[in-house]
């Protein structure tokens, strides 16, 4: 290990980083949770307006795609360098598919004319309003993320490829793993508050 | 550095629990629970999340350092929840 790559300080900040995430995503969990105790029925009966079936598929795919970037570590700790490379673009891929779907979804909702102040949805009872103003809000900041991962992992791949990643030195990938990482997390919370009907 | 290397055979083992937890909390949430979903849909996802946290994320294998001050974070998040049920549930 070179005297001027500073693995542990280096981590530290990354998850320090992470932290300032799970607060971000934390507070507009907050957020829900208030209107949830105040709009409990609202926020029921609008859940199951949302399609189970693409959030579980969602769900799936990323933990699928963190799956891929854990072992892309392992890959690289052993120096296999291609399966590293291989299974970083299966995860890269299947952002891309994780944000087809929500392509997808959003765009059925809209044509629905759902969306924030819209005529259709000013007219619902406010608890309905919320919802679809937190649904829109905190999937939207996730799929943000998933883009903003997946230009990590790419840099991550290119940079497996001109052997600046390798057995000796893969810090940048565990970073950019642990963003992924996160993105799956908050993707296991918010899954079960607005698919799934609680 | 960690010299730590999991296997592909390990990673694979909790991809397969994360998977089926999956499957049991939309099973879940076809049931009739009444109040009680909320709380068991939250369970199964603090399960999944630690599980990420544990492998995926290697929170196993860290420093006391960096598992301190993240369940610091944790736990001043869960204050903020608390203390909102507080609020709101008083008012």
């Amino acid at each position: 290990m070179g005297s001027h790559h500073d693995t542990v300080g280096a981590r530290t900040g990354m998850w320090l980083f992470l932290y300032t995430e799970i607060m971000l995503f934390g507070g507009l969990f907050v957020l829900y949770s208030a209107y949830y105790r105040m709009h409990a029925q609202a926020f029921i009966s609008t859940g199951q307006e949302l399609d189970t079936v693409l959030g579980s598929v969602n769900t799936v795919i990323l933990l699928v795609s963190s799956f891929l970037v854990a072992a892309a570590i392992t890959a690289v700790q052993r120096s296999q360098t291609k399966g590293a490379m291989a299974l970083l673009t299966g995860a890269v891929l299947l952002g891309m598919v994780f944000l087809a779907n929500k392509y997808l979804e959003w765009g059925h909702k809209f044509h629905l004319g759902i969306y924030p102040g819209s005529p259709g949805l000013e007219d619902s009872p406010p608890g309905r309003i919320v919802f679809y103003g937190l649904y829109y809000t905190i999937t939207g900041l996730h799929a943000l993320h998933i883009v903003m991962g997946m230009v990590l992992l790419i840099v991550c791949i290119a940079m497996i490829g001109f052997g600046r990643i390798q057995k000796e030195r893969f810090l940048l990938l565990e970073n950019c793993g642990l963003y992924w990482h996160l993105v799956d997390l908050i993707w296991i919370f918010i899954f079960p508050l607005f698919y799934l009907i609680l | 550095m960690d010299p730590h290397i999991q296997s592909y055979k390990k990673l694979g083992g909790v991809l397969g629990v994360l998977l089926v937890l999956t499957a049991v909390t939309v099973g879940v949430s076809r049931l009739d629970l009444g109040s009680l979903s909320l709380g068991v849909a939250m369970v199964i996802a603090g399960t999944k999340s630690a599980l990420v946290l544990l492998f995926f994320m290697h929170l196993k294998y860290e420093s006391w350092l960096i598992r301190g001050s993240f369940l610091m974070t944790i736990g001043v998040l869960a204050l903020f929840i608390g203390f909102m049920f507080w609020d709101v549930g008083f008012r």
